[in-house]
């Protein structure tokens, strides 16, 4: 573990892998619930966890070195399911990249367990582990104008689901009506860091091309 | 409809809702956001009677035209410009009272880039996340204002400041910037270091609410590796592969996979969100929690 300071109150914690970035997110979380810890953000990410307006991030880098980070907890809270039309444009060039039938990359898909390791590019977009890392896929060559809302997606480790329509690079493999972002709602977001997400097939709605 | 609102006469190249912003939610996605300039801001609001919390207009470069449907109190400050209602001068950077049905007209910046402007009661849009706040990046909150919109207010709730004039820093001519290096400067070499420390950066047309974007000095990296997305403060000097400086200003985004070289103090962004395109920039290293 490495701790960065970022100008005057912010901490960025370097650590070897994403699991050890979720383990130490569920940590922090867990330190600022029971009051030994303030922070105004804690933003964990890739390989880094963020921690923003802190009193004092000198003496927390020094805590946060001298102490090893406990394991993820065992889950405990219940799992989000994400019912997918695995109708993707995407398909057949991540059958191709991944060596097997299109039916076969939604049974890989499904069979896995997710959990969202941060979020980040809009409200609601999760970057969500869990596929074996055989399974990576690059970034399409040419990112597309418009990816439809609810667009299932994957690129590098993670899968994601486009919460609006915005541009985007990532491999499209399927399509849910699940509302990803409604402000409205409590909470907003239907994915936060530590989720844990399956994806349910279901039948296309449309005649299968 | 009530009669506590605001009829836009003339939206202005660019005029949002801002309060101080939506933090905490930076883990979900959502950028912080909020009035560039604070401390404009909130002299605006108490000129007028509003706590801190209400939320004001900011607009950019050429002002706004509003015409409230009852009489209320309204102060601008920020970017020094002409205030006029209904066309006779009225004052900048104090209360001015305007009657129902008056328009009051926040003219071109003279200096500096956006104006704020306090009604009393504040502006009462629906908050999103505890905010009232227009996010450009991410599309929450209200639209920016456009022709002929309706702004609703709050109820005026104290009693506007008794003063003839507040004292407000001008715009600067060339902005100097405190900068902590890090956390990742050790991704450029050494030479780009000490120019980014010692060289002259001019502020780019393509500034915008999520960042003032610079030309000039192209910093070299000394990694060509890509950096794994990670979490984005305010204030962070991003460096993107074409070299030049980017910091994030309240509409930044919360995770990025561009190396950030140093962090702005964030008492030093107001006057970076008020530099118009072509001013000087100059980064100097401070340590520590130091700095006035």
């Amino acid at each position: 573990m490495r701790t960065l300071p970022v100008g005057p109150e912010a901490l960025l914690v370097e650590v070897a892998s994403g699991e050890e970035a979720q383990a130490l997110h569920a940590d922090l979380l867990r330190r600022r619930a029971e009051g030994s810890l303030t922070a105004r953000e804690i933003v964990p990410a890739a390989r880094t966890v963020l921690l923003d307006g802190l009193p004092d991030p000198a003496r927390l880098a020094a805590e946060l070195t001298s102490r090893p980070v406990p394991p993820l907890p065992p889950r405990a809270d219940g799992t989000v399911e994400i019912p997918v039309r695995y109708d993707g444009p995407d398909l057949a060039d991540v059958a191709a990249h991944w060596g097997v039938g299109e039916a076969e990359v939604a049974r890989i898909h499904a069979d896995a367990e997710f959990r969202v390791a941060f979020c980040g590019f809009a409200p609601g977009f999760g970057y969500l582990t869990g596929l074996p890392a055989r399974y990576e896929v690059p970034r399409r060559s040419t990112p597309r104008t418009s990816v439809p809302a609810g667009s299932v997606a994957l690129a590098g480790p993670y899968t994601g689901v486009y919460p609006r329509s915005s541009p985007g690079g990532w491999q499209l493999i399927g399509t849910t009506d699940v509302v990803l972002w409604d402000h409205t709602r409590e909470p907003a977001a239907l994915l936060s860091p530590g989720t844990r997400v399956r994806f349910v097939p279901v039948a296309p709605t449309g005649p299968v091309t | 409809m009530t009669d506590r609102a605001l009829s836009v006469v003339r939206a202005g190249a660019l005029t949002t809702v801002q309060d101080r912003g939506r933090p905490g939610h930076a883990h979900l996605g959502v950028p912080r956001s909020g009035a560039l300039d604070g401390p404009a801001a909130a002299l605006a609001n108490r000129l007028v009677g509003n706590g801190p919390e209400a939320a004001v207009l900011e607009t950019t470069l050429d002002g706004c035209s509003l015409r409230p449907r009852s009489a209320v109190t309204v102060a601008v400050t920020g970017a020094p410009c002409r205030v006029t209602v209904d066309g006779r001068p009225a004052a900048w950077g104090a209360p001015v009272r305007v009657r129902a049905g008056s328009v009051l007209d926040v003219g071109p910046a003279v200096l500096g880039v956006r104006a704020y402007v306090a009604v009393s009661g504040g502006v009462a849009v629906e908050p999103v996340l505890g905010s009232r706040s227009t996010d450009l990046l991410s599309g929450l909150g209200p639209a920016p204002l456009t022709d002929g919109a309706v702004v609703p207010l709050g109820a005026p709730t104290g009693v506007h400041a008794r003063v003839d004039v507040a004292p407000q820093a001008g715009p600067p001519s060339e902005l100097v910037l405190r900068v902590s290096l890090g956390p990742r400067d050790d991704w450029f070499t050494t030479e780009a270091v000490r120019l980014f420390l010692s060289g002259v950066f001019r502020v780019s047309p393509a500034s915008n609410r999520i960042g003032v974007r610079t030309t000039g000095p192209v910093l070299e990296r000394a990694r060509g590796e890509e950096l794994p997305s990670e979490g984005m403060v305010l204030g962070a000097v991003q460096v993107p592969p074409a070299g030049t400086p980017v910091i994030f200003l309240a509409d930044h985004p919360t995770t990025g996979g561009y190396p950030v070289i140093g962090v702005v103090r964030a008492e030093d962004l107001p006057a970076a969100a008020q530099a118009r395109p072509g001013t000087a920039v100059r980064f100097v290293a401070v340590r520590g929690r130091g700095g006035c």
